[in-house]
């Protein structure tokens, strides 16, 4: 007993010892050239990425058919001073590029026009709707991370029966699209047992949570059962992995291999691949603040697109995509800069 | 005796599974690959067995339950719930079958004409498939509504351009690592032109992952138009398909009738799985292969 003990402590000890060593010496070694220039070079491809984004959102308006001006009016009665007013903001005195860039720069001041069907500018339009997107978004969210990671993480270290079933439920769950999930969460707990709102966002508070309570599991649980599995796989592997398997036959104690091997190995791909399917959640909100009608840009986004509101609707692409493109490029630099085994070279893609 | 008793029965051992279309996949991607082929012979016959008219309308009968007439019950306008579904099978996989198949062949091309001719022209394939991949599909087909109208015809274009880098993705990085191989500097070397090489040889080296991606994309491609059909922005009333199956039985499940979109929904999930497993065997398969 006293043997193992002192085995454990001094192998603590050399490991512990260890580490600081380590990151100092890594520290001394990692020079903050290449670190800038990645994230220079991620940073201007993220620029570039949206600039072409932009291009495509703002260009679509050409691609319908007809004139633009009559693509934006859509043969409704308009009065002289509104076509007047939707040639001023889109510039169509104006060749194509001066058009786009006069827009854009509109965009970057935060003014995407004037709503056709509202009159108001989109941007006080947006401001109204979008905590109630980041609410859902946010809530999704937390259950992916909280719920995916945790489940991945003991089903792969407790292989059993119930890992099994845990982990074929997932596969199942993943076939299932956001729209049936919440087609069925709603049949079950807002009609049948009556426990759970339906519609709308409810009062701010302990009401706004019941109502995110059935869109926030429709639309979060492909991607729950996507990172469960996924950090199932990479919990087995690191289990299989030569290290842990050294660690496991000289007797350190499981919660320490867990912990200190299985966990740190595993965590940064299997947090980057999580981040990912967060970032990845902004398209299915859409359909998913439709049949709850919670109010957001989603709703607003195919509302508009019924009323042929298109300015509205270029705003709210453009925003979605932003913030997707934001997103991956921050997990990648992340990423990239936190993991040291990493190389900053160049990347390939 | 005991090594003839071995050799007569190792035989028919090894030959079994060569009876198998589909080898290396398991006993999971069988039972997958054969729900597919079910799925598939549905919609492919099944709607020549339909004897109702899917779309004749009976008010009087909304909501009927399942008997011998309605055999899964009939919908809020009083239609046959059973042969809606056989018939909308048709317009819910045809729609997917389409996205896949340009997006293959744009993917393809993309991957194969980067990795061939490199540098600039690597680089602006690349780029441009950056961007695209920055458009959740979803958001490219509602994009594509706005502009031309609900239907299934825009919804089903944009789809297959928003899935083109999945693909293009998967072919790029697999055909790099073909173009390396010294095979391909020996066709080079025998004065072979760049477009037979990478279509007669890397193409072939490729196909395996092709397939296999392709057929996780169909998955997806199946869930996306469901979803634009349920908003209304895919496949239009009267005609019969899943996703607006679902869609059309929202008003039911508000009212406690939720066969429809039930059944509908299960028509779906059961698909979606089926390809996915047979999808993720066939990825499995191909890189143990490779």
């Amino acid at each position: 007993m006293t043997d193992t003990s002192s085995t454990r402590a001094i192998a603590t000890r050399r490991t512990t010892g260890a580490a600081p060593n380590d990151t100092a010496r890594a520290a001394r070694r990692a020079p903050w050239g290449p670190a800038l220039a990645f994230l220079a070079r991620r940073i201007g491809g993220l620029l570039g990425t949206m600039l072409l984004a932009s291009f495509v959102v703002f260009g679509a308006l050409y691609l319908a058919p007809g004139s633009p001006l009559s693509f934006l009016t859509q043969g409704r009665s308009v009065t002289p001073e509104a076509i007047a007013q939707l040639e001023a903001q889109y510039h169509l005195d104006q060749p194509f590029i001066v058009q786009y860039f006069i827009w854009l720069g509109g965009v970057l001041r935060g003014d995407f026009g004037a709503s056709i069907i509202f009159g108001d500018p989109v941007t006080s339009l947006l401001a109204q709707r979008v905590g109630n997107t980041a609410l859902l978004l946010a809530a999704a969210a937390v259950l992916v991370l909280v719920i995916g990671l945790a489940v991945g993480f003991f089903a792969g270290l407790k292989p059993g029966v119930l890992s099994e079933s845990v982990m074929a439920l997932a596969t199942a769950a993943m076939a299932v699209p956001g729209f049936v999930a919440a087609v069925v969460l709603m049949l079950v707990f807002a009609v049948q047992l009556g426990w759970m709102p339906s519609y709308g966002m409810g009062e701010p508070g302990i009401g706004t949570l019941q109502h995110l309570a059935l869109p926030s599991i429709a639309l979060a649980i492909t991607s729950i059962a996507f990172v469960a599995r996924l950090t199932q796989n990479a919990v087995r592997a690191e289990m299989k992995s030569e290290h842990v398997q050294t660690a496991v036959s000289r007797g350190l104690p499981s919660r320490f291999i867990v912990r200190r091997h299985i966990i740190r190995n595993a965590a940064m791909p299997v947090l980057t691949a999580a981040g990912l399917t967060v970032a990845g959640l902004i398209a299915g909100s859409v359909i998913i603040e439709q049949i709850f009608q919670l109010g957001g840009l989603g709703q607003f986004l195919i509302d508009s697109v019924q009323k042929k509101d298109f300015p509205v609707v270029q705003a709210i692409c453009l925003i979605y995509v932003a913030t997707f493109i934001v997103l991956n490029t921050l997990i990648d630099i992340a990423y990239t800069l936190l993991d040291p085994r990493v190389s900053l070279g160049k990347k390939t893609s | 005796m005991t090594s003839t008793t071995a050799i007569a029965t190792a035989r028919p051992a090894a030959r079994t599974p060569r009876l198998r279309i589909l080898p290396g996949i398991g006993i999971t991607g069988q039972i997958a690959f054969w729900t597919v082929i079910a799925v598939a012979l549905l919609a492919a016959i099944g709607p020549m067995f339909v004897q109702v008219d899917p779309n004749a309308v009976d008010l009087e009968y909304a909501y009927y339950p399942p008997s011998p007439w309605y055999p899964l019950g009939a919908d809020a306008s009083g239609r046959d719930i059973l042969s809606r579904l056989i018939v909308g099978s048709r317009t819910a996989l045809l729609g997917p079958l389409a996205v896949v198949t340009m997006a293959t062949f744009l993917g393809t091309l993309l991957g194969l004409v980067a990795v061939w001719f490199g540098g600039w022209v690597d680089a602006t394939i690349v780029r441009v498939i950056d961007a695209i991949f920055a458009f959740p599909g979803i958001l490219v087909a509602i994009l594509a509504t706005a502009l031309f109208g609900p239907g299934l015809l825009a919804a089903t274009i944009a789809l297959a351009i928003a899935y083109t880098p999945y693909i293009a993705r998967i072919v790029r990085s697999a055909a790099l690592r073909e173009r390396n191989l010294p095979y391909i500097s020996a066709l080079q070397v025998q004065g072979r032109h760049g477009f037979a090489i990478s279509a007669r040889h890397i193409l072939p080296n490729v196909s395996g992952l092709i397939v296999a991606n392709a057929t996780l994309c169909f998955g997806l491609a199946l869930i996306d138009l469901a979803a634009l059909s349920f908003i209304g922005f895919g496949v239009q009333p009267p005609t019969a398909d899943w996703g607006a199956m679902v869609g059309g039985g929202m008003s039911g499940i508000l009212q406690g009738e939720p066969g429809e979109a039930l059944a509908a929904s299960l028509l779906i999930v059961i698909t979606v799985a089926a390809v996915n497993t047979l999808g993720d065997r066939l990825v499995q398969r191909s890189e143990n292969r490779a």
